[in-house]
């Protein structure tokens, strides 16, 4: 097993509100580890420090490091713009752009200065089969995808984070917009994606986390309670707050 | 696949800082602006007192200065535009406000959907127009009920510019108004008012800032107007309250001096700075307060 | 008690009393109607007299002569060329120097007391009445900068003017673009200027077309400014380069209407009547771009 991120002593905040405290962890090449909690338990936060996305939010504060094959993210020499090719991320929402599908995945190629029209029509091709969105929209690619329903523009997100070729991929709570069929296909598509990106999610529910994470992470008041094997966590817990929450005595 | 190349981070690095720069320089494009109307006006302005005296422009009652013998008393045209002021108001405060009080509270959502894109129109037509229509119309009119009406008249250029400025009193009101919450409305309902109770007890004093600063911005429009005034008021500077008679604004007066072949560095010339910058003066003042009251009075709901 | 409680249901349910509130509630109804219809009725009669009176005064002939010291004879031809070159050149100067503006405020500049102080001069600057530019546009472009009294210093001037009004709508049709699109678009590895052009821009367009069209109207009926630059009532030629002086449809119907003989009254309403068809097109051309370019979102 192969160590993709390390995360070191990592504090984060708002203003002089601390809303992560002291992170350690190690997130594995090709798992899945899923972070769970109750809301407002910073998650959410701290899966934007691992693409910088925090940094749009004005006056917060990063302390700590953030290693993602050996290197911090948050050392003067990395660009974050250049961060985020390599760090994908897919939203709560499904957010496509009001332009077509076609546009809409080849959108971060085209801005970092790839232009070939045969590479871009290749990228298209790959990503959707690889979203299994393919067979669905192949007559409509240059349609655009507002007319999509919900969980296929979540594919299509997805199709659209890949394409750039990262290693990894965040998710942040991918499919709480979505109705159960669109959202076990989507879990079936992370289960196959993982043999290629490591993948983290951040999840509300916990049956989504116990059915397709290799790693789970349990947050309460912005700390990391524990972090183990998935089916540690929700057999065995080592600490007694995981219990209770996993058991539904609060959250 | 893999072999996908991205542009350089340095190029792209480049190119954002100059975008910054070149987006900065832009940003102080406004502040350029109000820097050169400030340096424009005050630089003739200040050549203009230097020939008369700041007691003399403010305090005489005559002003002539192209005859022989000159006189620089600025009260004449203050006189004239604070009569467009009071007979644009007559017209545009009442029937703003009773408007804006009709599309917030009383209207159908389709006579709304109606009637408000034709209060837009009239906005949009240029005071060119207006003009026209006071000199044609609203002149003739007058005069043939006051028949002792000059010809050039600060009534008929009043209402029009009254007219004009109805669509901004109303529009500004009827947002000061939507902005009152509809529990304040209900809670008075509920206690057995009419539409007329809640109307002027509840929502005009809820609103009251907002409606307030209208009525100040629709007046400082009626002072910068100069076109309307240019064609009906009248080219006689007069220290008079008679509405009939033929006066003229401090626009009108810059519009007239224009239109005739003024030398730059004549006192002619230097004299249209002077006015312009009492009049830029007194609009910003205007501007300022009404900003002021919906600061300050804005209520927290 | 219950002799006071009497007395309070009395009075509350006295019928004369409320009869009188809601006659008086009927009464204000119909006065703030009339209110309402008063512009109505403003507009259509203004509109019926001026084209009564201009509408039999409008040719080909008037589109394509010159002015005449003969109102049969009189055309609008210089004056329309005027505006069109105007209102085409102020465009071009104040579209990129307001949309660049408005970008700058609400995605570059950062949340301090130097953009308060920008955005506050920009609300004041919205104020200012129009023939303060001129005589701003006077000192600067026309002497100061040498343009003389041409079509560039009239411009020049006119885009001052509606500077504010494009920036203002400008910044209110960017701050509508949903921040999830824009942190998509962050989250796919591009820089601001990248998301500024690939998703603020094309999702803000509509908003901005509307606030430019708006200011392309303005700039088409004022009037006072470009006397002040120096404008002229006469023009007997046709400008054919930028550097040329020039009238505009609104000083040519001032022109008209100052006129002692009669007739020229009604060439300048002829003359309205073109300048309201222009605006009318403009207008018509910004819904039609808009409405192009909406971009409806699903939920």
């Amino acid at each position: 097993m192969e160590t993709k991120i390390r995360v070191e002593n990592l504090n984060f905040y708002y203003g002089n509100n601390r809303a992560l405290t002291n992170i350690n962890m190690e997130i594995y090449r090709n798992k899945i580890t899923a972070f769970i909690g109750p809301s407002g338990c910073g998650k959410s936060t701290f899966l934007r420090t691992i693409n910088r996305m925090n940094e749009f939010i004005e006056n917060t504060r990063v302390e700590g490091k953030v290693l993602i094959d050996d290197e911090d993210i948050y050392s003067k020499k990395v660009d974050p713009v250049e961060l985020r090719r390599r760090v994908g991320m897919v939203f709560q929402r499904p957010n496509p752009f009001p332009k077509t599908i076609y546009e809409n995945i080849v959108y971060g190629l085209k801005k970092n200065g790839v232009k070939n029209k045969e590479v871009l029509d290749e990228v298209v091709d790959t990503t959707l089969k690889s979203v299994a969105l393919y067979e669905e929209v192949k007559d409509k690619i240059h349609k655009s995808a507002l007319e999509l329903s919900g969980g296929q523009q979540q594919r299509l997100c997805i199709a659209r984070a890949i394409a750039m070729q990262p290693d990894v991929i965040l998710f942040d709570e991918p499919t709480s917009a979505l109705d159960p069929i669109s959202t076990m296909k989507i879990e079936e598509l992370l289960l196959e994606l993982k043999n290629d990106y490591t993948i983290i999610i951040v999840t509300h529910s916990m049956q989504q986390a116990a059915r397709i994470s290799d790693y789970t992470a349990f947050f309460l008041n912005g700390e990391l309670i524990e972090i183990d094997e998935t089916n540690k966590i929700f057999s065995n817990p080592r600490d007694k707050r995981t219990e209770d929450y996993i058991t539904g005595r609060f959250g | 696949m893999n072999k996908i190349l991205f542009e350089s981070k340095s190029k792209m690095q480049k190119n954002e800082r100059v975008i910054n720069k070149t987006l900065t320089i832009l940003g102080m494009v406004s502040i350029f602006t109000t820097i050169g109307i400030i340096l424009s006006l005050t630089e003739e302005t200040i050549q203009f007192f230097r020939s008369v005296s700041i007691i003399e422009f403010f305090t005489s009652r005559k002003w002539t200065p192209m005859f022989e013998p000159a006189n620089y008393g600025v009260l004449p045209l203050v006189m004239g535009t604070f009569l467009i002021v009071i007979f644009s108001s007559i017209i545009s405060i009442p029937i703003g406000l009773g408007s804006a009080i009709y599309l917030s509270e009383y209207a159908p959502k389709k006579v709304r959907k109606i009637l408000k894109p034709v209060l837009e129109i009239l906005a949009g037509i240029p005071s060119i127009v207006y003009g026209y229509f006071a000199l044609t119309s609203i002149t003739p009119l007058i005069r043939s009920i006051f028949p002792s009406a000059s010809v050039f008249n600060a009534l008929s250029a009043g209402i029009a510019v009254g007219i004009m400025t109805i669509p901004m009193v109303s529009s500004l009101s009827e947002d000061a108004m939507m902005a009152v919450p509809d529990s304040l409305r209900l809670g008075a309902y509920a206690l057995g008012s009419t539409k007329f109770e809640v109307s002027t007890k509840i929502v005009v004093p809820a609103a009251f800032s907002g409606i307030a600063a209208s009525f100040i911005l629709s007046i400082s429009r009626a002072i910068g107007e100069t076109m309307i005034v240019a064609m009906a008021a009248g080219s006689t500077p007069k220290l008079t309250l008679n509405p009939l008679e033929s006066i003229q604004t401090m626009t009108g007066y810059i519009v007239q001096i224009s239109l005739g072949d003024v030398p730059a560095g004549s006192i002619g010339y230097k004299t249209i700075f002077a006015v312009g910058t009492l009049l830029f003066a007194i609009t910003l003042i205007l501007n300022i307060i009404s900003r002021n009251i919906v600061k300050k009075y804005r209520r927290a709901y | 008690m219950s002799v006071l409680k009497e007395d309070l249901v009395r009075l509350i349910d006295n019928p004369v009393g409320l009869r009188r509130r809601k006659i008086k509630n009927k009464f204000f109804h119909g006065l703030l109607f009339l209110c309402t219809i008063f512009g109505v009725v403003v507009l259509a009669f203004l509109l019926y007299d001026i084209l009564k009176k201009g509408l039999p005064w409008l040719s080909v002939d008037f589109i394509k002569n010159f002015p005449s010291r003969f109102p049969k004879k009189s055309g609008i031809y210089p004056a329309l060329l005027g505006s069109l070159m105007l209102i085409l050149l102020t465009t071009v100067i104040a579209f990129p120097v307001g949309v660049g503006t408005a970008v700058y405020l609400e995605e570059y500049a950062g949340n301090n007391k130097f953009t308060e102080f920008i955005k506050l001069n920009i609300a004041n600057l919205a104020g200012v009445p129009s023939i303060i530019y001129g005589m701003l546009g006077l000192a600067v472009f026309v002497r100061a900068l040498g343009m003389g009294r041409s079509i560039l210093a009239g411009s020049f001037t006119m885009a001052l003017l509606v500077l504010p009004i494009i920036i203002i709508s400008s910044q209110e049709a960017i701050r509508s673009v949903p921040g999830i699109l824009k942190q998509a678009s962050y989250a796919l590895g591009t820089t601001k200027w990248q998301t500024v052009t690939g998703v603020i821009l094309p999702y803000a367009i509509p908003g901005i077309l509307t606030g430019t069209i708006l200011s392309v109207s303005r700039a088409l009926g004022e009037a006072a400014p470009l006397i002040v630059v120096g404008a002229l009532s006469y023009v007997s030629f046709a400008p054919s380069s930028v550097m040329d002086s020039f009238t505009t449809l609104p000083i040519q119907i001032f022109n008209w209407a100052s006129m002692p003989k009669k007739d020229f009254q009604n060439v300048a309403a002829a003359g309205i009547i073109v300048l309201l068809i222009i605006l009318l097109a403009v207008n018509s051309i910004a819904i039609i771009l808009r409405d192009k370019y909406q971009i409806r979102m699903k939920d």
